[in-house]
């Protein structure tokens, strides 16, 4: 061994580090999965404990189309990632249109749920606990895709004036990354305030 | 030994420090630096500024209970001292002092120039902040349409439904979540940064088994961060929610339930105490083998202690709640969690106590705080082993015996701790010595007022004597054990003054201290003192845990050693 | 259990000398789920004293044997490094594995022997109710309702006749504490909690609210009387009873019954049956007012009534602003209640 400790020198092993912008979002997500999960144990724990109704069963229905349109649009901004790194950049902006498209209309279908449920079945925040636990769970997960949508917008913006190149595929896999979590909530939303809580 | 040793200044041609400039231009410097060095200043500034504002308020309050029936504040104002007091030592001195450390050390511990996000970390830095300042404003603005209450009077863990609008009118408990939320965003954001940081910004060789054990103790407190802070920060929305939008999470008479706001903010809290100790832990690891001459004993079993403390400390929040009536078979599960995790604990101690043992110990202010964490941290261990058998609990639980108890741990092993590292890196990061002799009147005059103040304040516990009364009856025998306890908190603010001016007349008059003034082995001591804004004029590599003893004896480096 | 009983028979000893001469001391026990407590907390003090004297002795050894010496002959040379060793890693976390084992398990015992036990056929059943700064109690079939002092027969050990107290709150959480005869247990609003005492000799108990409930916490004192079974037989037959007819005091039951009084306190037998506060039914059979803040004199009433916030800062009854001459009526009817 020689006394060039902290001498600098090419080093043999050179350590393969991931990228800061995936790992910074790993961290993102773990702590907004926390904050989802505490959500939907307040959301689980409220089940059936309401004084006065509404209840689920009685106002809510499956909310199959916007389902549908949110978890295709993870497969889309996928294909919009993978259209980027292949440098076919007209594709890229198609993907990411449709993505936007998707996600408008899974807030559209979210914006009409609440607008029935308001002034059709009088259920608010305020009406009792299934309400107060209801709208704060889809209304976190909800504020949740319209930040994504901006995102993605902003993408869109920037890859239609063609200044998104190859080289900016990892900030999309970032943002893709994002999306990918914000469906699986989803996922985990759908089933236990559509499917079991019903 | 000097003369093998290549002076670090080889390693870093800094020019010398800048000519002066105005003060405008300091400050604007200071505002908008995303340096990691300086916000870790600003972090470490800004608790040192809320300690002393905490600890006004903990005197206050030993002096209103220094004798029975006292009338020096009233019942309202002590409420919201010991409100202000937890939520200011929790969330404004100890977060944002170790993530200070955290900032200052991390990127010059691993090699690296910057943190991941230097934008991010000024983001985070200056909305935690400005959630402390929030948290003070209420003391003006916190009056409200009702004029009741000025600042946050419901304790520091805010059971409901004494949150509720109809219980706290007025806005002070709005401040008080405000607080609290922006500084948990602020420290989310920050444990992201450290995260990132340690995964990414590594220097050549600086593999994950040969990361300094601070950093190791940095990278599973960050991540504690996430699955702990965010909690809270989900309980305070809803809490938001409750008084603002009349949703109904803590409102009890709509069916809500006061229990669920106990599990969301000890499922932070408990977890809470080991992200502070956690840094504790990772200074004396630093620190106790420097002066003990020797490298830290067991190295792969201290990372793995503290992998082991990060998960077990998930599962241990319920012990907070065993008189809430949670049933046998939780009291019993929470028990065993909570017992068990001293068995990690424990190994660190022993790991300690084996890397003094066979060493040459140099008694620096800095070691000697760093032995007063260790028996201290003892105790603590043991009266929280008392406390988790929940049977015993029943009796010690709200009572000043477990106040005496998280002081323990809170005073006597992190503040201990974070005194220590004052002494260890304030060298590094102004380059002047802090006078020792100095420091030696700090630490015996501390010593003294802590164990005055925290090993009496274990009995009025055990004699019955509830926490949070703002007084007591004069026969039931806990006088003299609160004027010894208050006369200890007198003993603490003088030695806590004389730590102040210490920072102030060294920074000023203090020995220069040179780049490695204790012959530490950490790649931090291979820059100059204060380090350059880049910190490393070029990136050093590095073939062992220990770099600058490599340096040191090139003959028996320890890349020989390392599994 | 029984190693645990004749355990801290022998270690409790001097803790007890030191400590167990106060009134609301934990290691003075005098129930059974307070003895149950007090012999695992002599358990558990037993195992961490040990610890502390070998880990603390070993800590002061290493610290002085091993301390710098500038006079050695190789002060200058640093010490042989020492990296590690798996085989004491492994005792050092064998061991102490084994000493939560025997820990877990004896708690666990008083654990379910506390929470589980088989309830006694002469038992005593007691609703305890928090309120913002003091305890509403009600004997559901004996009929009786009253406040802030618990009355409970002494429990014989051949014949047993605990109490059950059921938990719950009005308003915020409020903590029952009673250290002498048994843990403390949470009163929460929308939650029952149950918990048991049987004091093993007559003699008042005290305690307090131990969990923070608002400003008034501290003054929020607790009294149980454990009687003789004759005289909590004489204490149930006068509670029973509405409240006496003084002739002399009807001009202050006038005044009670004309102003706000009777919106928050009950007088059994009257139009007074507001629940917000006190029964009011026997205050004069009660030995305290203001929930154990001050002995219940005249002197203490009148002042009470006159402003409230006078002993007891932030308490919810208002001052009742009335005339001296009102004050003195009001006075004399409330001590008239026997």
């Amino acid at each position: 061994m020689s006394g060039t400790a902290v001498v600098p020198h090419a080093s043999a092993e050179e350590l393969k580090m991931p990228s800061r912008g995936i790992v910074g979002m790993a961290c993102l997500i773990a702590a907004e999965a926390a904050i989802f999960i505490i959500f939907v144990v307040a959301y689980v724990f409220y089940l059936g404990k309401s004084i006065s109704g509404p209840t689920p069963r009685e106002v809510l229905d499956l909310p199959i189309l916007s389902t549908i349109c949110l978890l295709s649009s993870s497969i889309t901004v996928h294909f919009a990632v993978s259209a980027l790194h292949h440098s076919k950049r007209s594709m890229c902006s198609l993907w990411l249109a449709l993505t936007v498209l998707l996600a408008t209309i899974f807030l559209a279908c979210t914006a009409q749920e609440w607008w029935r449920l308001i002034y059709h079945d009088g259920l608010t925040l305020q009406t009792n606990l299934f309400g107060t636990t209801f709208y704060s769970l889809v209304g976190l997960h909800a504020s949740h895709v319209v930040a994504g949508l901006l995102m993605l917008s902003l993408a869109l913006f920037f890859s239609l004036r063609g200044q998104m190149t190859a080289k900016h595929t990892e900030r999309l896999e970032v943002l893709s990354l994002y999306w990918h979590f914000v469906d699986a909530v989803w996922i985990v939303v759908f089933l236990v305030v559509y499917v079991f809580g019903r | 030994m000097a003369a093998q040793t290549p002076a670090p200044a080889i390693i870093d041609k800094t020019a010398p420090r800048a000519p002066r400039r105005l003060v405008f231009e300091v400050m604007h410097d200071w505002i908008t630096t995303v340096d990691h060095k300086k916000i870790g200043l600003m972090y470490i500034g800004y608790s040192l500024l809320f300690l002393l504002i905490g600890g006004f308020e903990a005197l206050l309050i030993r002096i209103q209970l220094a004798i029975p029936n006292n009338s020096f504040v009233s019942p309202q104002a002590f409420n919201r001292l010991f409100t202000m007091h937890g939520t200011t030592m929790v969330f404004f001195v100890g977060m944002p002092i170790l993530f200070g450390f955290g900032n200052y050390l991390v990127p010059l511990m691993i090699g690296a120039r910057d943190m991941a996000f230097p934008r991010l970390n000024a983001f985070s830095f200056w909305i935690s902040a400005f959630g402390g300042v929030l948290l003070y404003f209420s003391y003006l603005g916190g009056d409200g349409l009702y004029g009741a209450g000025s600042a946050p009077d419901v304790g520091w863990f805010a059971y409901a439904p004494l949150t509720a609008r109809v219980f706290s009118p007025g806005h002070s408990t709005d401040y008080w979540t405000l607080a609290l939320l922006l500084s948990g965003i602020g420290s989310i954001g920050t444990a992201l940064n450290i995260v990132a940081t340690t995964i990414c910004m590594r220097c050549p060789g600086m593999k994950l088994n040969r990361m300094p054990l601070l950093v190791w103790l940095y990278l599973v407190t960050s991540g504690m961060v996430f699955v702990a802070v965010s909690p809270l920060t989900a309980a305070q929305i809803m809490l938001m929610l409750d008084r603002y939008a009349g949703s109904h999470f803590f409102d009890t008479q709509a069916g809500g339930s006061a229990v669920l706001w106990m599990h969301f903010f000890w499922i932070f809290g408990h977890p809470e105490v080991y992200i502070l100790v956690l840094p504790a832990f990772a200074f004396a690891n630093e620190i106790i083998p420097v002066f003990s001459r020797k490298a830290i004993f067991g190295y792969p079993a201290m990372v793995a202690a503290t992998v082991g403390i990060g998960f077990i400390s998930l599962s241990v929040w319920a012990h907070h709640m065993f008189t809430v009536g949670m049933g046998a078979y939780a009291n019993t599960f929470f028990t065993f969690a909570t017992m068990i995790i001293s068995v990690p604990t424990g190994i660190k101690i022993f790991n300690w106590l084996a890397t003094l043992w066979g060493g040459k110990i140099h008694f620096t202010v800095a070691m000697m705080f760093s032995v007063g964490f260790l028996f201290q941290f003892l105790i603590a261990g043991l009266t929280g082993i008392m406390l988790s058998a929940s049977p015993f609990d029943w009796q010690l639980s709200s009572s000043y015996f477990v106040v005496a108890h998280f002081h323990y741990v809170l005073v006597g092993a992190i503040l201990f701790m974070i005194f220590a590292a004052f002494y260890y890196w304030y060298p590094k990061m102004t380059g002047r010595m802090l006078s020792e002799k100095i420091g030696k009147w700090h630490f015996w005059i501390f010593l003294i007022g802590f164990h005055l103040t925290f090993d009496f304040m274990h009995i009025p516990g055990i004699l019955g004597m509830p926490r949070r009364i703002y007084t007591y009856e004069a026969d039931r025998g806990w006088e003299v054990l609160n004027m010894i306890v208050s006369s200890g908190a007198v003993l603490q603010t003088i030695a806590s003054l004389l730590f102040v001016f210490n920072l102030i007349w060294s920074y000023f008059k203090g020995a220069v201290a040179g780049p490695d003034p204790w012959d530490a082995w950490t790649l931090e001591w291979s820059t100059v003192s204060p380090p350059p804004p880049y910190n490393f004029a070029v990136t050093p590599t590095v073939e062992s845990r220990r770099p600058l003893w490599d340096l040191k004896h090139p003959d028996d480096p320890d890349s020989n050693y390392e599994m | 259990m029984t190693i645990i009983r004749v355990w801290a028979s022998v270690v409790g000893r001097p803790f007890q000398f030191v400590l167990g001469n106060n009134s609301t001391s934990i290691f003075a026990p005098a129930g059974t789920p307070a003895h149950a407590i007090f012999g695992l907390s002599m358990l558990v003090l037993g195992i961490v004293c040990s610890i502390f004297v070998v880990v603390a002795g070993l800590l002061i050894f290493a610290l002085l044997r091993y301390r710098f010496r500038a006079s050695d002959s190789n002060s200058e040379q640093e010490p042989a490094q020492i990296y590690g060793s798996n085989q004491i890693e492994l005792s050092w976390t064998v061991i102490p594995v084994l000493i939560v084992v025997v820990l877990f398990l004896a708690t666990t015992r008083v654990i379910f022997s506390t929470e589980k036990a088989g309830k006694s056929k002469q038992k005593i059943d007691v609703m305890v109710i928090g309120h913002q700064y003091w305890w509403e109690y009600r004997y559901p079939k004996l009929g009786i309702v009253t406040a802030n002092e618990l009355h409970v027969p002494v429990s014989d050990s051949s014949n047993p006749t605990p109490t059950y107290l059921t938990m719950s709150s009005a308003d915020t959480d409020h903590s029952f504490w009673i250290p002498r005869l048994a843990g403390k247990m949470d009163l929460i609003p929308n939650k029952t909690n149950v918990m048991w005492i049987d004091p093993e000799q007559a003699g008042l108990y005290l305690g307090q609210c131990a969990q923070y409930c608002g400003t008034q916490h501290a003054k929020m004192l607790l009294r149980v009387y454990a009687d003789t079974p004759t005289e909590f037989a004489a204490w149930v037959a006068r509670q029973q009873k509405v409240a006496v007819e003084d002739p002399s005091a009807t001009a202050g039951e006038a005044v009670f019954q004309h102003n706000a009084c009777i919106s928050c306190h009950t007088v059994s037998g009257t139009v007074a049956t507001g629940r917000f506060g006190p029964d009011l039914t026997h205050l004069a059979s009660r030995d305290t007012i203001a929930s154990g803040a001050v002995p219940n004199t005249r002197e203490n009433i009148r002042a009470f009534v006159d402003n409230p916030a006078h002993f007891k800062p932030g308490v919810l009854m208002p001052p009742m602003h009335l005339s001296d001459h009102d004050l003195d009526l009001v006075t004399a009817y409330l001590t008239s209640l026997k």
